[in-house]
This record gives structure tokens, C-alpha cells and sequence, in this order.
């Protein structure tokens, strides 16, 4: 019988290898790392000075990421808030959707959950996937996202940088988006490690009190 | 102290057979000492309707059905450990079907759907029925992508039922009432929030009253008939002196301190999923329904949770056309008929011993494949069905029901059983 679990364990493994793939384009490995301030920093800079024009967080707060950040509430309204919102309001933009429809064809989507939706590799991959491309009303196309409707906001940086600086910058958007995602991530998975502890301990007890009553079970 | 507590269970029990039902259910419900690993998942399944509901009383304070996707987001942010308790109910839901799934496989394997048991065998199924609509009506409301094509899906499924077969109505009123069926489930001419309401009104109460009224009969059941074991012996057919089965052994204290650890085992592997893996890589969340639900977006491929895989793809792998009757409508008799079979199988095993320890090789052989083959369905079901992969659907769909038709009726003939002991066999 045991021979006929772990054979039935194997037979699911094909299932969880393959999870939801499905990409046509090879994708870059985003540098994401939750517990890099600096990086995740860096990242909320770029993000609110060259995305959040167009692109909401609007399932974030702003005393949330400072928080989570570890930037000040007097620093995020001063440096990260070009809106003048109050610390406890959500990441918005003055964009509407029909704005965003009549400059791009399409309302630039909010982007609080883009790393989970896509993932964090789709959007490093798309960051510093742009091209030269005449035909495109922007003059850019993507590699991960052909024809997409975006600019190159980040051109100028691109010019002006080297190629592992400007990596090194699209690394940590990405890295932010990944926090944005799920700020919980981090201390879900520490409070994880004590759950099983726990239960690892206490298991203990209770296999001890079952071998005992089992004794006279014959 | 002692005496008032005493004092007390007496005065109650002169008014409600407590003492009583606790002898009966607990203490002295006599249980076989033999049960193994496959044992535990009945308990489990009851831990996890226990999660499921408390953690889902906690989460209907905090949703909202007419913002299904935005108070999901605020219960996972803004509410103090909403994303635990989020992931717990998400995450349970997956594992509901688990250990439901194993606990349907320990069954099959063992007989303990034959007589004197069909009764627990079938409000068995009713609970599996019932688990199957309170997880569907559940996966609607976050209200993500998924959840609305999904919707979009099962409930245009409504709309393919052949009424037509029915010799008073034409194929254009047939046509009609499918639209006025789909228009009535929704609650709307299309998906909204009408519909997550409604969804939402059955999902935390009319469905969750039936599955616990299910489970207590299940259970009452059981325990008026026994239970049956490994090696399918009728522990209640060699007593002792005083009338006690000589292989059982009382449910409390044995089979409690048995199973308190193997629930600390499944509760780890839990834990492991729910802090470590809580969208399971896309398996136990979808992708899709990290955005809100869009009527304009198709997401690139609608797949079920994996949970519903074997039965979605039985539904698409259909291209007959029998009878008049379209692809679709036979797709729809295969996915109930495959349930359905499910609820006869007390009457389609036709084989004279119970356990499949003391079954030949051919009813080893065969059941072996049908869990091969299920699995199998599972997956096709999550995947596209385009070529191979139909095709594999179309043999897995076959096979299954030729399994209950044939291969349970008739295996018994042309195998050679072992000798079933008259006592049980091993005491752990």
C-alpha cells in the first residue's frame, strides 16, 4: 500500500512542475529581493516619478509602503506624493480611464497586484524590453508585450545610463511591484516558520500519548 | 467541585441523553484497531470544515459582494491578520477537496461502500455534491477574472441542457427555456452583481447548513452500521462475553489520541502551503484572478480550479453527436453521468469481497488504472484541450465509465480471490 502512495504522490508532480505557464517569450530572471530596502526604495522612487503618471496603486497606501519601507510619513508626503494626499490614502493618480483611453488606446492599468497577476519576471522582462521601432506610434515596441500601447518613459534614463545601472534600476521597480503585490509576503512567510515550529514541537506530546494508549492494543 | 460538575451532567442528562450519545459516538463506539494511513482523512476532512467555516465567518465580515474584488484586496491589506485568515479559507478550500478525494479513494479500495454501508456511502456523495456547488459559488465572488469567465462557463452550461429530447418541446423552445434557465440562475441578462449576491447568499448559508446537516447524518450513520477496515473484516461478527467486537476498540480515548497526530502532520503540510505557497504556483489562485472581473477580457485560457478537472474534462471531451443531440449536451450527460455513477457504485460492485487486499489481480490492476486515469482527467482538465491532450481526455472518460459498468460488475469472474482471515489483520 505504501508503494501505492508514493506512486500516486509522483503522478502529481507533472501537474505542479508545468503551474500555470503558457509564455511564448523567454522571460529575464528579475533580482527580486523583499528584504533589500534600498533596492525596494530606490524602486518606489522610480515608480511614483516615471509610472505614476499613468499607472495607479490604488490597493496601496501610502503610510503602508513608508512602513513597510522604512521611509518616514513626513518623508513619504515630501518626496513620493506629488498629489498632495493625505499619509492613510491609496496610491491614485489624476488619470481617468478616458484619458488614458484617448492618449494610448487603452486606460494604462492599475499595477498594486501586476506582479501576481503576470509576475515578477514578466515585468523586468518587459521594463527593459523596449526597442527602437518606427512603425509603433511611439516609436518603441516590446519584446515581451508586442505593439503594446506604452511609451519608453525610461528612454532618456536608458540613454544616459549604462546598461547595468539602468538593469539595476528596472530591477528594483520590479522588486517594488513585488512588495506592492503582497507587502504581507515577508513576515507571512517569517510567521510561517514559527507556525511549523510549533506544530513540530507539539507533535511530540501527542505522538508520545498515542504510543502510550496504544500499548495495550494488541 | 467535582460533585457540582457531576451534579450538573446528571441534571442535564435526566433532560438530553448526553451521557448516552457520548458512550455511543465516543467512549464506547467501538472502532477496528486495524485502520492505517488512509483512516486519517476522515477526521481531516472534518478539521477542514471546521476551518472552512470559522474562518469563513470571519471573512463574511468583511466582505462585500457588491466589491467582491476590492474587499478581497482590503481583507489581504487593511484588515488585522484578513490575509491569514483569507489564505486559510482559499488555501482550505483546495485542501477540503484533498483529503475528500482520498477519503472517497480509502472507500473504493476498501468496500466500505458495500452493504450494510450504502447509506454512508451516499450521504457521502451528497456532501461531495454539496462541496462541489459551495466551491464553485465561493470561487465567484473575489470577483476576480476567473471567477466571472468561470461563472460565464458553468452557468452558460445551463443553457445546453437538452430539453429537446423531451418529445413535446421543439428545438427553438428547448432553446428558449436554456436562455430563461441561464437568465434565472444569474439573477440578471448578465453576470453582476446580482449575481454575486445570490452567489454569496447560498454560498455562506444555505449551502454550509445542508453540507453540516449531511455530515452529521454521514456520521450518524456510520456509527449505526460501523466502521469498516483495511481488510474489509465485520469486526461486529466475533464478539465477546460482554458483546464488544474482539477487534474494536473504543473510538475515545484510541482513535483520538491516534488521529491528534496525524492532524498536527496535515495541519504542517497546511501551514507549509499557506505561508510558503498560497497561490499553490497558480494552481490553488489563478493568475487571471489577480485582476478584477472584466466582461471585455477573455483571460487566454479559462481552466476550473483543479479541483473540478476530472469532471471539466470529461465535459469538453465530447464530440459525438448522438441522437440529434449537440457535443455539448453529451459533454454535460458525461460530467453528471460521471457523478452520478459515483452514487450507484454500492449497487455496481457485484464483487463478493470487500477489500481490495483479498480482491485478484485484475480488480487490483483495474482500480490501479482508474486512479491513474482520474488523476490524469484532473490534469487534462486544467490544460487546453487541443489535440493529444483531447484525445487522452476521450480514452480517460471511457475508461472511467467502463470501470464502473464493467470492470466493478464483472471483474469478480475471471480472478481468483484470496481467503478473507475472519479476524483482522495487524493491530496498528
Amino acid at each position: 500500500m505504501k508503494k501505492l502512495v508514493v506512486v500516486l504522490l509522483v503522478s502529481c508532480l507533472p501537474a505542479f512542475a508545468s503551474a500555470a505557464g503558457g509564455h511564448d517569450v523567454e522571460l529575464e530572471k528579475a533580482p527580486v529581493n523583499l528584504q533589500d530596502k534600498v533596492s525596494l526604495q530606490n524602486g518606489a522612487k522610480l515608480f511614483v516619478n516615471y509610472c505614476m503618471g499613468c499607472h495607479s496603486l490604488e490597493y496601496l497606501r501610502y503610510g503602508r509602503m513608508g512602513e513597510d519601507l522604512g521611509i518616514s510619513d513626513e518623508l513619504t508626503l515630501k518626496y513620493l506624493n506629488f498629489t498632495s494626499e493625505k499619509i492613510g490614502d491609496p496610491m491614485k493618480n489624476g488619470m481617468t480611464a478616458e484619458n488614458g483611453k484617448d492618449w494610448f488606446g487603452n486606460p494604462p492599468p492599475d499595477l498594486t497586484l501586476a506582479a501576481r497577476h503576470r509576475s515578477p519576471d514578466w515585468i523586468y522582462s518587459y521594463l527593459t524590453g523596449f526597442y527602437e521601432d518606427e512603425s509603433r506610434p511611439y516609436g518603441y515596441n516590446n519584446e515581451v508585450f508586442p505593439s503594446v500601447g506604452m511609451p519608453h518613459v525610461m528612454a532618456k534614463m536608458q540613454e544616459n545610463l549604462s546598461e547595468e545601472e539602468f538593469e539595476s534600476n528596472m530591477g528594483d521597480i520590479t522588486n517594488f511591484l513585488t512588495y506592492a503585490a503582497e507587502p504581507i509576503a515577508p513576515t507571512r512567510e517569517r510567521i510561517g516558520v514559527y507556525v511549523l515550529v510549533f506544530l513540530a514541537i507539539l507533535f511530540v506530546p501527542a505522538y508520545l500519548l498515542k504510543k502510550e494508549y496504544w500499548k495495550d492494543v494488541h | 467541585m467535582m460533585r457540582m460538575v457531576n451534579g450538573l451532567i446528571d441534571w442535564v442528562d435526566a433532560r438530553l441523553p448526553v451521557v448516552n450519545a457520548y458512550k455511543k459516538h465516543m467512549s464506547e463506539y467501538y472502532a477496528p484497531k486495524n485502520f492505517n494511513f488512509w483512516y486519517y482523512f476522515g477526521v481531516l476532512s472534518m478539521v477542514v470544515l471546521v476551518n472552512q467555516l470559522l474562518t469563513g465567518i470571519w471573512l463574511t465580515m468583511f466582505y462585500s459582494p457588491g466589491q467582491g474584488f476590492e474587499s478581497v484586496e482590503y481583507i489581504m491589506r487593511d484588515v488585522q491578520w484578513g490575509w491569514l485568515i483569507r489564505y486559510m479559507h482559499a488555501v482550505g478550500a483546495s485542501a477540503f477537496f484533498a483529503v475528500v478525494y482520498i477519503h472517497m479513494f480509502r472507500g473504493l479500495m476498501y468496500g466500505s461502500y458495500k452493504p450494510p454501508r450504502e447509506l454512508v456511502w451516499i450521504f457521502g456523495m451528497l456532501i461531495y455534491v454539496a462541496l462541489m456547488a459551495e466551491g464553485f459559488l465561493g470561487y465567484v465572488l473575489p470577483w476576480g477574472n476567473m471567477s466571472y469567465w468561470g461563472a460565464q462557463v458553468i452557468i452558460s452550461l445551463a443553457g445546453a441542457i437538452p430539453f429537446d429530447i423531451l418529445p413535446f418541446i421543439d428545438g427553438k423552445d428547448a432553446k428558449e427555456i436554456g436562455e430563461a434557465l441561464t437568465t434565472w440562475v444569474r439573477g440578471d441578462y448578465l453576470l453582476s452583481t446580482a449575481t454575486v449576491n445570490k452567489f454569496f447568499a447560498l454560498h455562506v448559508v444555505a449551502i454550509p447548513l445542508v453540507l453540516v446537516a449531511l455530515v452529521f447524518l454521514h456520521i450518524l450513520a456510520l456509527h449505526e452500521v460501523g466502521s469498516n477496515n483495511p481488510d474489509g473484516v465485520e469486526i461486529k461478527q466475533n464478539k465477546d462475553e460482554n458483546g464488544i467486537p474482539k477487534d474494536g476498540i473504543p473510538f475515545h480515548p484510541y482513535y483520538t489520541v491516534k488521529d491528534l497526530p496525524g492532524v498536527i502532520i496535515f495541519l504542517m503540510i497546511f501551514a507549509v502551503v499557506i505561508f510558503f505557497f498560497p497561490t499553490g504556483g497558480g494552481y490553488l489562485i489563478e493568475k487571471p484572478n489577480f485582476v478584477a472581473a472584466n466582461p471585455l477580457k477573455t483571460p487566454d485560457h479559462i481552466a476550473p480550479v483543479w479541483y473540478y478537472g476530472p469532471y471539466y474534462a470529461m465535459l469538453r471531451a465530447t464530440t459525438i453527436e448522438w441522437f440529434g443531440m449537440s457535443s455539448k449536451a453529451w459533454g454535460l450527460i458525461a460530467m453528471g453521468g460521471g457523478i452520478v455513477v459515483l452514487f450507484l457504485l454500492p449497487w455496481l460492485d457485484r464483487h463478493p469481497v470487500k477489500s481490495i487486499r483479498y480482491k485478484g489481480w485484475l480488480s487490483k490492476l483495474l482500480l490501479f488504472v482508474f486512479a491513474a486515469d482520474f488523476l490524469m482527467l484532473g490534469y487534462l482538465g486544467t490544460q487546453p484541450a487541443t489535440g493529444t491532450a483531447k484525445t487522452l481526455a476521450q480514452i480517460g472518460t471511457v475508461y472511467y465509465f467502463l470501470y464502473f459498468f464493467i470492470g466493478l460488475p464483472l471483474a469478480y469472474r475471471f480472478e481468483k480471490s484470496k481467503p478473507v482471515p475472519e479476524r483482522v489483520t495487524g493491530g496498528h
